[in-house]
């Protein structure tokens, strides 16, 4: 083998061979290596092969899935008004900005730390949280609010509850101690995430346009300072990590997993801004997230068409005898990468001195377009940036159908011979449905986070919609976000299914008075060397997409996890959504929560009619199979406007969209505010061929409202001029009982009973014994 | 009226406590970072919530031994009003200004929600007036169980220092304390955030009415002119 | 000197994690347990040697910062003089 053309390594450990084991046990394929050869024109040293292994890993080149993000839209199309443009677009920075008007603006991301959370639940989901709170501040914005969206396996599992325990405690820990609220989210308990538990975290920072900063290494000379923590052997290797599938091999691999400190890191949030405050003085800033130095340096340098040379002797090490590999590839926590304008060192160091953090000047920035790392004085890595970053590998998988839907897909209950729901099945489906975790109430949860700090929340977790008052200047704004994925419905259906994803997410702002302005989404999927799971990917992104382009709903940007599964099997296919909405006027923001007895409810959307893929399918008859439920998106758009419009005049006292349970779920949940209240229905005058269908069918387009008598008739005429169906169901009442009327019979159920199995159905099963 | 919000490394709920001040009771704040070692001639000086130093060791245990808390420390011995809000709390409790000490919640668990409060008879250094008997504040803490040796209980209730109570304990605080004043009547500390409920949206707007019985005593006059 | 600073819950101060822990180990099988308190270790490494005043200045660092002695006990031991 030819002698690399670098002098041997200070490290002596690290000058021994790279045999094709070696390779292979970096994860790179063996084509890959030669094209890193080629790209050097040499043999790599060791360092090199790491730094190639981590930047051409598929966490983070997305070397499988570039081709397909390509179909996202990821600007407004048509008549391009100020408000609400994209101001970074996806995939051109750390987060994707958006205009929120009067020179103010919002970043937002969400992001994925799957398998760190699998092997260390607590460390993993509040790393996750550090991280993409890192993204969003290295856009130059002050972070103001956190959501998550969390999958697990069944909560009867000790291992199970020993992960939920572990992640909520783990997020709240992080962000509780950061200082910023958790406010929202949503969370899934379905089999098929056994093993594999899915953690999401998405933040969303303010800023005006002109603090926007970018993660762009430029002006030859300039300096690089590392700030934060000290760099030690955390998390070696973490993102080539995430690109093996978990195995029983993987508890060994806890050196893989990093342990964050929410402390510092809230002092680097405020060193930063204070920094990025001073006019002229930062050029550019990267956060060091996976693949830390290593992929801040080359990607800012990529980005800025420049060079950058460092030198390892000036990084901060809290451990002794770290040699370049380890330092390059170290995933430790709560560090950033700054190009300051040359001459202006000073500055930089008294902002980092007031908070009592490391600020060590590095290297520079040069004009060879080369990353070029030295240790003691010696060459150890000299790589051209953009072969990193622009000339990762990119692959067309194969997609191949699975099998499994040509029989789920077909499947009705009239073909497969189910029994409708009788009146006594009814009356106990009901607080079956409300008290499984799913649907449950999260309160257990979300009392665990600080969903208060920073005094702007106004609608607390608990509703369709987190919404928050953003504080920019002396002025105020009002946002709404939500997180929705029903896997189920990706599973039997892909393309659907994540067109409801999206769907659902938009018509849970507008429930909230809210216009929806721009996505982003966090894709998990199984392995993609498989074709059935490529086919699954390819399938959702297809849909998410043509959801946004249709509600002109651009992508700003977002997260691909992979090689979600185990030796039991892959994930159902869960392309999470999170949409942010802007509410023009406070008097708009709207609530799940049926006011005062007397409230007419008016279900919108029509009856619900048809039962594949819904709760009620798989908790009762213990099936997972159907076509995922009908989507028509001129009807759901004919929906949404009129239910804005309809709030905007004022008449909506609650609005509440159908989702899992169906109708009687969403009523119950309606009621379950901070009032004891309760509602007769009269569902006997609209179409049902099935009763499960009509009482729990999870049918898209369908929201309940509660409007005040007076408005009623307005309310209808609208709905009728708008072409929306609206039928009329019933009204609120404060007996405490909820008594529907249907062609079969009556039912009845006493609220709070039902209230007390929905709030204390996690709670009760998190005191389970069992360590796991 | 000038009022001082202390800043320590960590402090995060140092903006909210700042607002309920400045913008809710209209009154001039400012920061005052934890290396200064001088008040510059403050009328009330605001520790607020967060987690000072990461709650490393023990919540407060660090920020205490802060540059700025040997001014405090005279402030207060001089008879300068003081309050302490959660994380403020819990470093009035560890520097000695306050009796007592708050551990780890009863449930190990971190607890966010609005609780209501029965307001005490604290005397006239605490002035209540349009408190009532009951209000209702939020709470945000993992470490708010609040704890005292039977001879300083004792004391605490004949000399009337115990300022609210929990209706319904959320942390397993002896008693249900939920906030006490010292015997002079000049150091004051609540683990609920009057900082989080001043707000029009904010489900309760009582954090109004006690930042004012705070002042109300020494200054009777402003605080009827900001109502 | 290598020095380890003990620092528990006062018997009588209530110890949510040391009852919760206890449960925990008696549902791991743990029979007979009778007590159970959690504290923390505080390990230090100083140069100088063992004396009466360095041991005056730790007993003050212990009150001052390492342990709440309104909730907390303390004890060290000092190795390696």
């Amino acid at each position: 083998m030819k002698r690399a053309g670098l002098p041997p390594n200070p490290d002596p450990v690290l000058n021994q061979l790279v045999t094709p084991e070696l390779v292979k046990k970096h994860g790179l394929l063996p084509d890959e290596f030669e094209q890193a050869r080629r790209h050097l024109g040499r043999d790599l040293t060791l360092t090199e092969l790491g730094i190639f292994s981590v930047m051409w890993s598929e966490h983070c080149s997305y070397k499988n899935t570039r081709p397909l993000l390509k179909g996202f839209p990821t600007e407004k199309s048509g008549a391009t008004a100020e408000f609400g443009r994209v101001l970074v677009k996806a995939g051109e920075e750390n987060a994707g900005i958006i205009d929120v008007g009067d020179g103010w603006a919002i970043a937002f991301k969400i992001e994925s730390h799957n398998h760190p959370s699998a092997i260390e639940p607590f460390e993993g989901a509040a790393t996750g949280v550090g991280g993409i709170i890192r993204d969003i501040f290295t856009m130059g914005a002050r972070p103001v609010l956190l959501t998550n969206s969390l999958r697990f396996g069944e909560l009867d599992s000790a291992a199970t509850r020993r992960l939920l325990r572990g992640v909520v405690a783990g997020i709240a820990h992080y962000g509780n101690c950061v200082g910023v609220p958790t406010v929202g989210g949503d969370i899934y308990f379905d089999r098929s995430y056994e093993g594999n538990p899915l953690v999401n975290a998405l933040c969303l920072g303010t800023l005006r346009h002109d603090q926007i900063r970018r993660g762009k290494a430029t002006g030859l000379g300039n300096p690089v300072y590392y700030v934060g923590a000290a760099t030690g052997r955390d998390g070696l290797g973490g993102a080539a990590f995430a690109s093996r599938e978990l195995s029983a091999e993987s508890a060994a691999d806890r050196p893989a997993v990093q342990k964050g400190d929410p402390f510092m890191e809230k002092l680097l949030i405020e060193a930063c801004l204070e920094m990025m405050a001073v006019p002229g003085l930062v050029v550019g800033i990267q956060d060091m997230g996976a693949a830390g130095l290593t992929c801040s340096t080359c990607e800012t340098a990529s980005r800025g068409g420049a060079g950058i040379e460092i030198e390892l002797d000036r990084v901060p090490q809290r451990e002794p005898g770290m040699n370049s590999y380890e330092i390059m590839l170290s995933e430790s926590q709560e560090r950033m990468l700054v190009i300051v304008q040359a001459g202006r060192e000073g500055e930089i160091e008294e902002v980092f001195a007031k908070w009592d953090l490391h600020a060590s000047r590095v290297g520079s920035v040069t004009d060879t377009g080369r990353m070029v790392v030295r240790h003691h004085g010696v060459p150890v890595a000299d790589i051209p940036a953009s072969a990193l970053t622009d000339g990762a590998p990119v692959y067309q998988r194969e997609a191949r159908r699975p099998a499994y839907l040509d029989e789920s897909s077909r499947w009705t209950p009239e073909g497969a011979g189910l029994a409708d729901v009788g009146i006594a099945g009814a009356q106990a489906a009901l607080p079956r449905l409300l008290s499984h975790p799913t649907i449950a109430s999260k309160r257990w949860v979300y009392r665990q986070y600080d969903h208060m700090v920073q005094h702007g929340t106004v609608v607390l977790p608990g509703s369709d919609a987190a919404v928050v008052r953003l504080r920019l200047g002396p002025g105020e704004k009002f946002i709404a976000i939500s997180n929705d994925c029903n896997g189920r419905y990706c599973y039997l259906n892909p393309r659907r299914g994540a067109m409801i994803a999206m769907v659902e997410c938009l018509r849970n702002l507008v429930c909230a008075g809210a216009t929806p302005l721009a996505m982003t989404d966090n894709l998990n999927f199984g392995n993609p060397y498989k074709p059935e799971n490529f086919y699954q990917l390819k399938e959702c992104v297809a849909g998410l997409a043509e959801a946004c382009r249709f509600f002109d709903v651009p992508v700003v940007g977002g997260n691909v996890s992979l090689y979600n599964e185990s030796p039991a099997g892959a994930i159902d296919p869960t392309p999470t959504v999170s949409v942010v909405g802007f509410i023009e006027s406070e008097a708009h923001i709207t609530r799940q929560f049926a006011g005062s007895p007397g409230g007419r409810l008016i279900l919108l959307g029509g009856a619900p009619s048809e039962i594949g893929g819904s709760q009620f399918l798989g908790i009762i008859h213990g099936m997972k199979t159907g076509d995922a439920p009908a989507v028509d998106l001129d009807a759901e758009k004919a929906l949404q406007g009129f239910l804005l419009g309809q709030i905007k005049a004022g008449r909506v006292g609650a609005a509440h969209d159908l989702s899992e349970g169906g109708l009687l779920v969403a009523v119950c949940e309606m009621l379950f505010g901070p009032a004891p209240l309760g509602a007769e229905l009269d569902l006997s005058g609209l179409p049902a061929p099935r009763q499960d269908a009509l009482l729990f069918g999870e049918s898209q387009g369908r929201v309940v409202i509660s409007a005040a008598p007076a408005d009623e008739p307005a309310v209808m005429a609208a709905a009728k001029a708008a072409g929306v169906p609206a039928n009329p169901i019933g009204e609120v009442t404060a007996n405490g009982k909820l008594g529907v009327r249907t062609a079969r019979g009556p039912l009845e159920w006493d609220v709070s009973v039902l209230r007390v199995g929905w709030e204390t159905s996690i709670e009760t099963a998190m005191k389970r014994p069992g360590l796991g | 009226m000038d009022i001082a919000v202390l800043q320590f490394p960590g402090s995060n709920c140092d903006q909210d406590a700042f607002q309920l001040f400045s913008r809710g009771l209209r009154l001039p704040t400012r920061y005052v970072w934890h290396k200064d070692t001088r008040l510059g001639g403050a009328d009330l000086v605001v520790l607020p919530g967060g987690f000072s130093y990461g709650d490393y060791l023990r919540c407060g245990a660090i920020a205490r031994f802060s540059p700025v808390m040997g001014a405090v420390l005279e402030y207060a011995r001089k008879g300068g009003l003081v309050l302490g809000i959660c994380n403020g709390f819990q470093i009035l409790c560890e520097a000695g200004l306050l009796p007592g000490a708050l551990i780890r919640n009863s449930s190990l668990e971190f607890r966010c929600m609005t609780c209501e409060l029965s307001v005490e008879d604290a005397g006239p250094a605490f002035n209540p007036g349009a408190l009532g008997d009951r209000i209702r504040l939020p709470i945000g803490h993992g470490e708010g169980n609040y704890r005292i040796d039977e001879a300083g209980r004792a004391r605490l209730e004949a000399n009337r220092q115990v300022l609210l109570r929990y209706r319904e304990n959320p942390n397993g605080s002896l008693e249900g304390i939920a906030g006490v004043r010292n015997e002079g009547g000049n150091v004051f500390g609540m683990m609920p955030h009057p900082d989080r409920a001043f707000e029009r949206f904010h489900p309760s707007r009582d954090g109004l009415s006690v930042a004012r019985a705070v002042l109300a005593a020494r200054f009777p006059d402003l605080i009827r002119q900001s109502a | 000197m290598k020095i380890k600073v003990y620092v528990t819950p006062k018997r009588n101060v209530l110890d949510p994690q040391g009852a919760a822990v206890g449960h925990a180990l008696e549902s791991l099988g743990l029979s007979g347990l009778k007590g159970s308190r959690v504290g923390k270790v505080v390990e230090l490494d100083v140069e100088g040697a063992d004396s009466p005043q360095f041991r005056a200045q730790l007993d003050k660092l212990c009150r001052d910062l390492l342990s709440n002695p309104v909730i907390e006990d303390y004890h060290y031991e000092i190795a390696g003089a």
